[in-house]
């Protein structure tokens, strides 16, 4: 379960001043549930799944991931959390295997449970082939293929993936969709943000359109139909965002 | 703080380490060339080239002497076969001929030089060199040679003359006898050095896995990676600075173990014989305790060296950005490191709390085997204060998101 409660970040910048790139986000995740964060690019998509990963701290608000709040037990929090962006690479001198096992020491595993959870994850992603060759020698799916295996090592019950299919060939982005629906299956929580919307109206049990920081609308796709009335999420999208849209260049 | 955590992130940063050509050459590969290349080859070649240069028989052009034929016959006087000169006849583009280096040497004898001499009148004799020229240099100094043998032998005969002993110009004798043993004499002419050199390579040894463990690990875009695992950010820090300190201090042991081991060879072979008489050559042995020493006083400068480098290049985005800040930094290690090489620069209360100088001045004494235990203790305790500064900074940079994401 992920509950945000009024999230804010701001940065501070030489030029433009205090920057508030997330403004008071709340929401609910609920197990077993896919959350769809959309937004443009520059809406706050990442620094909010950044908050709640502890990767950045909120300047104000909290949240709590599986019961852990992000300011009070942001290790905790993080050994609940699976995370999984195009910003999260891998160390190009460790082989496949030696990588997920590197984030499954980390994590705590130990040295019996490793080696089975590797090799299990390793069949169930079929990495058998590659699992012995440096990082830096794998193909774009291999890559996200042990990726995949990186954040699973530790079987978190919460994954959050940002943009997980920016810039990926439609073969390996399903690769990544197929993932994220079977963490729904297995019940974990899953909260994904993306500006396609193809990917929202197949994945998402739960839809949330950010814009400026600001979470402007909320709920299942049925619900965003009624409440906006139109049928196509790019429409509704487009209705939602337009009037607080400031395109990037603007800022 | 978990040790279990810092082992992980320590081994994981060993194996990349071990495989990261960049690291392996400025761990491994530099120190072990550097000092023997610098100590046996260095001084074997400059011995090879200076013996050479001296046992060269330079051209001289003598200009007139032709009413002075006991001094002509004074500078053809060979004794030793590195004393001989070969002479020239006059020219009229005698500079043109030092310029273009075909005569060494020119000496020029006064008319009447020596119907002077014996009507007692001063004179001066002139040899024209080419200034800075090694062997120009070399060939005057033999000229000089000759002259001096010949105006010993008039002096030797105006005091005959008047029934005077020779003892009248030279009452007493000055000798300069050394009694210092020869580890310590060879520790005062290279003591400085070694010291800057174990210091530069604790910095150089520091210095490639610091960048890659910070703005190289942001430039690959691993470091939101590694920050979304559970592990502490000061668990982190520290595992990273493990790395970087070992690296350090694995250059530091290995030069000092290739310095030691050099100089033993350099000394064996006599490397460093510069054609002196065997009571003057240098012997530069190091001992077993004067190269511990030196490495335990690199200790605390290496993690001083390694919390530095890695919260400098914490703040680059990318490599050869770190690279850009980093470089710098050589300098103003090595100005310090070099000042304690320069004459008469000598340990005191005050420059005993300079960070690097005081290791580099202390090297130098620690190699002649030299222990001044209260400088030793103020040194060691300063730089570790300098150097658990230099880590809390680092632990307190890597908590910073602005620096961590700087945009």
């Amino acid at each position: 379960m992920i509950e945000a409660r009024d999230l804010c970040k701001s940065f501070q910048d030489k030029k433009r001043g205090t920057i508030c790139a997330v403004d008071h986000v709340s929401f609910t995740c609920r197990p077993g549930q896919i959350y769809g964060l959309l937004g443009a690019n520059g809406a706050g998509k990442t620094t909010t799944l950044r908050m709640l990963a502890t990767i950045l701290e909120p300047t104000d608000g909290t949240a709590t991931l599986c019961g852990y709040d992000v300011i009070e037990a942001p290790e905790k929090v993080r050994a609940n959390v699976g995370f999984l962006s195009t910003a999260t690479a891998l160390y190009p001198r460790l082989t496949a295997q030696e990588m997920v096992e590197y984030f499954g020491r980390l994590n705590g595993l130990d040295e019996s449970t490793l080696k089975n959870r590797v090799n299990e994850i390793c069949s169930r992603l079929d990495m058998d082939s590659f699992r012995d060759r440096r990082c830096d020698k794998l193909s774009t799916g291999m890559k996200q293929k042990t990726s995949i295996a990186r954040t699973l090592v530790h079987d978190p019950p919460i994954m959050i993936f940002d943009e997980p299919t920016l810039g990926l060939d439609i073969m390996t982005a399903r690769t990544i969709t197929a993932f994220i629906r079977e963490c729904r299956d297995a019940g974990k929580t899953v909260i994904f943000s993306t500006h396609i919307m193809s990917e929202v109206e197949k994945l998402c049990d739960t839809i949330g359109i950010i814009q400026s920081g600001k979470l402007l609308t909320e709920g299942t796709l049925a619900e965003l139909r009624a409440k906006h009335g139109e049928h196509d999420l790019e429409e509704i999208f487009v209705k939602v965002v337009a009037p607080h849209y400031v395109s990037e260049g603007t800022n | 703080m978990s040790f279990r955590s810092i082992g992980v992130v320590y081994r994981k940063e060993l194996t990349e380490a071990l495989r990261d050509r960049r690291t392996l050459i400025s761990t491994i590969v530099v120190p072990l060339l550097l000092f023997p290349v610098m100590s046996v080859g260095f001084a074997s070649v400059a011995s090879m080239l200076v013996g050479k240069v001296k046992e060269e028989t330079p051209k001289v052009m003598v200009i007139g002497g032709a009413d002075s034929p006991a001094v002509l016959a004074s500078l053809r006087k060979t004794e030793k076969a590195d004393d001989k000169l070969d002479l020239v006849p006059a020219a009229d583009n005698w500079k043109a001929q030092i310029i273009d280096k075909d005569v060494r040497a020119v000496v020029e004898l006064p008319q009447g030089f020596e119907a002077d001499l014996a009507q007692q009148k001063d004179e001066t004799v002139k040899i024209y060199i080419y200034g800075g020229e090694l062997k120009s240099g070399i060939a005057a100094n033999k000229v000089e040679k000759h002259l001096d043998e010949y105006r010993d032998t008039v002096i030797k005969d105006r005091l005959a003359a008047k029934n005077l002993p020779a003892s009248v110009l030279k009452p007493f004798e000055v000798k300069q006898q050394n009694v210092a043993p020869a580890e310590k004499v060879g520790a005062a002419a290279i003591g400085g050095l070694i010291g800057y050199m174990v210091i530069l390579l604790c910095m150089t040894g520091a210095m490639y896995p610091a960048m890659d463990l910070t703005a190289g690990e942001k430039e690959r875009g691993t470091m939101e990676t590694i920050l979304s695992s559970p592990i502490s950010r000061t668990d982190l820090v520290l595992g990273k600075f493990s790395l970087v300190l070992s690296a350090s201090l694995a250059t530091a042991a290995l030069s000092v173990t290739s310095m030691g081991i050099s100089f033993w060879v350099a000394d064996h072979f006599h490397a460093f014989d510069l054609g002196k008489a065997s009571e003057d050559t240098l012997h530069l042995q190091i001992g077993f305790g004067a190269a511990l020493s030196v490495f335990l006083m690199a200790l605390p400068i290496a993690v001083l060296f390694s919390a530095a480098l890695f919260t400098i290049a914490l703040f680059a985005k990318t490599y050869k950005e770190a690279q850009s800040y980093l470089t710098p930094m050589t300098f103003l290690i090595i100005i310090p490191a070099v000042a304690a090489m320069l004459p008469g620069v000598d340990l005191t209360p005050k420059l005993a709390l300079i960070p690097i100088l005081n290791v580099s001045l202390l090297c130098k004494e620690l190699i002649a085997s030299t222990y001044h235990w209260n400088y030793i203790a103020i040194i060691f305790a300063s730089t570790c204060v300098y150097a658990a500064a230099a880590l809390f900074i680092a632990i307190k940079m890597f908590q910073r998101e602005s620096v961590l994401f700087r945009s």
